[in-house]
């Protein structure tokens, strides 16, 4: 899990229109190269800013979205569901550590990143800001908003930045199960009694319009696409990758015997695609606003973490200095940066 | 935040220190880079990559450097340093015609 185009509502202005300098135009020619770019190398500013937003951005989701799923872990049905839930939620976990290294490589650090989390100043993933109502939700989310954050995410193993494409790499590996066991759950509940599909239903009508959603804007409102398109940080437009994903879960739902909440799909035989009904993107904005139905929760949560787990920091600082006193060669550096 | 964490000029609480993690993936293979963490001391540091990066299997051993120790080359000198090498194709052993006849060479 997790990115979303949010980024695409940046401020940096859109290069194309200026000439590029001497410099930028070298950047450009090893990005055009498929030359991957690291760490040290001279890049544009706008390059690493938009990069540390997307990457912070995404990580962020990560962490947050451990919540909604978070919320089961002590009902999970079976012992079986509750090892693999807990398996997927460390996961995410992980998927944040490896984000949060990645972004730090542009020179933010962890603890700015934090504090922009828990400020409410950073964005995350709209998804995570709807409530996991049932068990089914779970089956969903794994099915449904995992598979569209691998559908995002399979290019971005591409990206011209090196440190996020090994990131991106080891979170698709990882991710793969996330969506299998969300489908083999919302199998069971679909194909079990009457009430459980029912429940497998209603899960997938209120989890549908909110996973098209996480593709981000149209392509007609997305006006900073074309710069990472450029600078290959992105390699798909919003409404291919939301498209694609369409194409592939409509025949999956049909085969659960569920029926997606778009009385307008159909399939096209001269596109060769499924045609959908027009997205609410009132409702998506007003989730980005902070308005959705759990803003105030996650954050409220991640903040209760923050605070619950300040003693515990103080006290490895406290151990750590100590430690020092007593054997000077296990000092480190606590500016440490690399790269 | 609390107090009692250190805080940088900017009042944001301090990171603990950053360490670079190497994984062997089974005895017999190099450590290999696979990413870095932060923790406030050694032994964290090899607790956090055990969590962090060997979720499945991925390791047999751990080395966890301070990212701080770590001395890198400079990218803008890549040319001065590498030049040197470029020039001297007569290092590999395809450089050399050997007639097709010859054997075990």
């Amino acid at each position: 899990m997790y990115t979303q185009a949010l980024d695409t509502h940046g401020q940096e202005p859109a290069p194309a229109a200026r000439d590029l300098s001497a410099q930028e135009q070298r950047f450009q020619a090893r990005v055009d190269a498929e030359e991957k770019i690291e760490p040290k190398d001279w890049m544009p500013d706008a390059y690493r800013q938009t990069l540390i937003r997307q990457i912070s951005q995404h990580a962020h989701s990560e962490i947050v979205g451990m919540l909604p799923e978070g919320n089961w872990i002590t009902r999970a049905p079976s012992l079986r569901r509750k090892a693999v839930l807990m398996a997927k939620v460390q996961d995410e976990g992980g998927h944040g550590m490896y984000l949060y290294s990645a972004a730090e490589t542009l020179g933010v650090s962890r603890a700015q990143m934090m504090q922009q989390l828990l400020s409410g100043a950073a964005k995350y993933s709209s998804i995570f800001n709807y409530p996991t109502l049932t068990w089914a939700d779970i089956g969903a989310i794994g099915w449904l908003v995992d598979g569209a954050a691998i559908m995002n995410q399979i290019p971005i193993c591409r990206c011209s930045y090196g440190p996020y494409a090994r990131a991106m790499v080891r979170i698709c590996k990882e991710e793969s199960f996330h969506q299998r066991q969300g489908f083999e759950i919302m199998l069971t509940l679909a194909h079990g009694s009457a009430d459980q599909h029912t429940m497998a239903q209603d899960a997938l009508n209120r989890w549908w319009w909110p996973s098209i959603m996480m593709f981000g804007p149209s392509d007609a409102d997305s006006k900073h696409s074309a710069q990472s398109m450029r600078w290959k940080i992105k390699r798909f437009s919003n409404d291919e990758l939301r498209q694609k994903f369409i194409d592939v879960t409509v025949p999956q739902a049909q085969y659960l015997r569920l029926t997606i909440p778009d009385p307008r799909l159909r399939w096209n035989e001269a596109t060769q695609h499924y045609d959908i009904g027009p997205i609410d993107w009132e409702e998506f904005a007003n989730v980005l606003r902070g308005n959705g139905p759990c803003n105030r929760e996650r954050l409220a949560a991640r903040r209760a973490a923050d605070e619950a787990g300040a003693w515990v920091r103080e006290a490895a600082a406290a151990h750590a200095a100590r430690q020092i006193g007593r054997s000077p060669h296990m000092a480190v550096n606590p500016q440490a940066r690399f790269a | 935040m609390s107090g009692k964490e250190t805080q940088d000029k900017t009042g944001v609480a301090a990171d603990w220190p950053l360490f670079e993690v190497f994984i062997r993936s089974r005895a017999g293979l190099e450590h290999k880079h696979v990413g870095s963490l932060h923790a406030a001391d050694a032994a964290m540091a090899i607790e956090h990559a055990r969590d962090v990066y060997t979720r499945r299997q991925e390791g047999v051993s751990i080395w966890a450097v301070p990212s701080a120790s770590i001395v890198a080359s400079d990218p803008q000198e890549a040319d001065a340093l590498f030049e040197p090498a470029r020039d001297k194709v007569y290092r590999h052993p395809t450089f050399y015609a050997i007639p097709d006849e010859v054997k075990n060479l």
